[in-house]
């Protein structure tokens, strides 16, 4: 975040950060408890990602908004209102328009003012930064949030049920009953996937998956500026 | 052995594969029985969760680039395959002691770093991954010595889920008298009410077949601390800590709670109190820690058995105090030579 400012903000690197890099769920590990609860299956994950994702970007737009005009002292208060009445607009759509859904991620869904992905964005960058980069902040921290908790979901579901996309009608309404994939045919079952030792070690091997692509890539790069005495200079 | 370190530490190969080769020897007369009362079952369980131990063993060796000879050598993954196969029921499909045994061994064993590093007990993690996860195939367990299974049907019913004709799985499983004393006395019936009822299950002591198993288990631990290749403290502590449970419970109101012979030949308290709660890695370092720990797992294994949801608590009770076992040592280190007591 250190080459952002008002004239050239650098988009592409606050994206790969929020995908990637500081990913909220990789590597910050923030919003576990959401994260493990609700990841049993992909719709689960998505509905509950999507959902994050939009108080995201609501809540880090209207802090980076205010960002001037409200005291340090008071901006925690600040920001818990913001992200409090985003989730309640949230929560009152998702019981309006997927109550299916809404029945099934139940307490989740309130809990998402709680999760300190969302107040740790609006503390470290929304507060900090232009109301487009904070726009694009919040949204691909999201996303980051999103994938992850699909991939965890896809992973516990696969495991714990042998199928994909299941109930994927409570997402994308009646005519995506078919959505469903079964894997296994005549599969009995892992419930330990489902139940919430499933999660913590399905979420350890993904985190250990993303340090070994990490450490691959860091000694790949390694070996080209070895390699290239040329190419030192320039990135340097 | 009075090793007055915490774990992990380095320690001469051939001791510590003796030590295990020492303690197989000592479970046989125990698993003799077992068989002798419960079918081959047991047999199938052990040869397959041994060969899928060694070959776990081997495979994450080698991608963990650490020598795979002593390793295999120092047999810790066969004694774990083994204590976790004498754990299942013996009418079971083959894969469950395969995803058992796999289990223990690369998850519980070597992503905690290997032999020596690991805080849980492999055996009883993967017992427990596989009681919450199978919980139907996990419970069902055949009548002693009365199933009338040979060595082929257990072996066809291993690996091809059939049995002979005119046997039915829900027919020839049933509950443990652990399980049946707990289901009964929920539902109003006292001790000895149950127990006549069930005459041919509960046998004299502690449940037909059950009480042999616990008393040649008991044999076997005996032995191993004769020759002194266990401490007495855990086993003494464990089973101590269960029979004062029991007598408390008891004296108190002795048709609810069953005596505490009951509690020590059923199940697999002696297996848990001499082989299982005694692995030098996962339990207590020091004598006194030992002695903590010990009766930390015999009190929680009353409770769970009495007022958890679970018949049997041996698994659990040793993995609640494997994770206790960083704040025993710690308060109870022995002090370190020549240090008064006021510094």
């Amino acid at each position: 975040m250190n080459n952002t400012n008002q004239n050239g903000t650098n988009y592409g690197k606050i994206i790969y950060d929020g995908l990637w890099v500081n990913n909220p769920a990789f590597v910050q590990l923030l919003g576990l408890c959401p994260l493990l609860a609700v990841s049993n299956t992909v719709i689960n994950g998505l509905g509950l990602g999507l959902a994050t994702t939009l108080t995201l970007v609501a809540s880090n737009m209207m802090v980076s908004m205010i960002r001037h005009w409200v005291r340090p002292e008071i901006r925690i208060p600040v920001f818990v209102l913001i992200i409090a009445s985003t989730v309640t607009i949230i929560e009152l759509s998702m019981n309006a328009w997927f109550h299916e859904l809404y029945n099934i991620l139940g307490i989740f869904i309130p809990l998402i003012v709680t999760n300190c992905a969302i107040i740790a964005r609006a503390e470290a960058f929304a507060s900090k930064n232009t109301v487009p980069s904070s726009f694009i902040d919040g949204l691909f921290m999201g996303l980051g949030f999103t994938a992850v908790l699909v991939t965890l979901g896809a992973m516990r579901e696969v495991i714990g049920f042998g199928t994909l996309f299941q109930q994927a009608h409570l997402m994308f309404g009646e005519a995506a009953r078919g959505f469903s994939i079964t894997l296994f045919e005549d599969y009995r079952g892992y419930l330990l996937a489902i139940l919430p030792p499933g999660a913590f070690l399905g979420l350890g091997f993904l985190i250990a998956g993303k340090n070994i692509i990490d450490k691959k890539r860091q000694a790949h790069e390694k070996h080209i500026i070895e390699k290239s005495p040329k190419a030192t200079e320039v990135l340097s | 052995m009075s090793i007055i370190h915490s774990s992990p530490y380095i320690q001469n190969n051939e001791n510590v594969s003796r030590m295990m080769l020492a303690v197989i020897l000592a479970l046989i007369p125990g698993t003799l029985v077992y068989i002798h009362f419960f079918g081959f079952g047991v047999l199938i369980n052990i040869i397959i969760a041994v060969i899928t131990a060694i070959v776990c063993e081997v495979t994450v060796l080698k991608i963990r680039q650490r020598p795979v000879k002593p390793f295999i050598y120092d047999g810790t993954a066969v004694l774990t395959a083994i204590l976790l196969a004498l754990a299942l029921p013996t009418l079971t499909p083959w894969w469950l002691a395969a995803l058992g045994a796999g289990f223990a061994i690369i998850i519980a064993k070597h992503l905690y770093g290997g032999m020596g590093y690991n805080p849980f007990n492999p055996a009883m993690v993967g017992y427990a991954m596989l009681l919450i996860a199978f919980p139907k195939e996990m419970t069902a367990w055949i009548p002693a010595e009365t199933h009338g299974l040979n060595f082929f049907d257990t072996l066809n019913y291993s690996f091809f889920e059939t049995l002979p004709a005119g046997m039915s799985y829900d027919a020839l499983t049933m509950a443990t008298p652990l399980d049946s004393i707990k289901t009964q006395l929920s539902l109003g019936y006292t001790v000895d009410e149950i127990k006549n009822a069930n005459a041919s299950l509960f046998g004299n002591i502690a449940g037909y077949g059950w009480e042999w198993i616990n008393i040649m288990f008991l044999i076997g631990g005996i032995i191993l601390i004769l020759i002194k290749v266990i401490n007495w403290h855990i086993p003494v502590s464990m089973l101590g800590a269960l029979a004062f449970m029991a007598m408390i419970f008891n004296f108190s109101d002795a048709g609810s709670y069953p005596p505490i012979s009951f509690h020590l030949f059923s199940g697999a308290a002696m297996l848990g109190a001499f082989f299982i709660a005694t692995d030098p890695v996962t339990a207590a370092a020091s004598n006194k820690g030992r002695l903590i720990y010990g009766a930390g797992i015999g009190i929680l294994i009353y409770i769970i058995r009495t007022w958890g949801g679970y018949p049997d608590a041996i698994a659990f009770s040793v993995l609640l105090m494997n994770m206790a076992v960083p704040m025993i040592d710690y308060y109870s280190k022995p002090p370190v030579f020549g240090a008064t007591h006021e510094s």
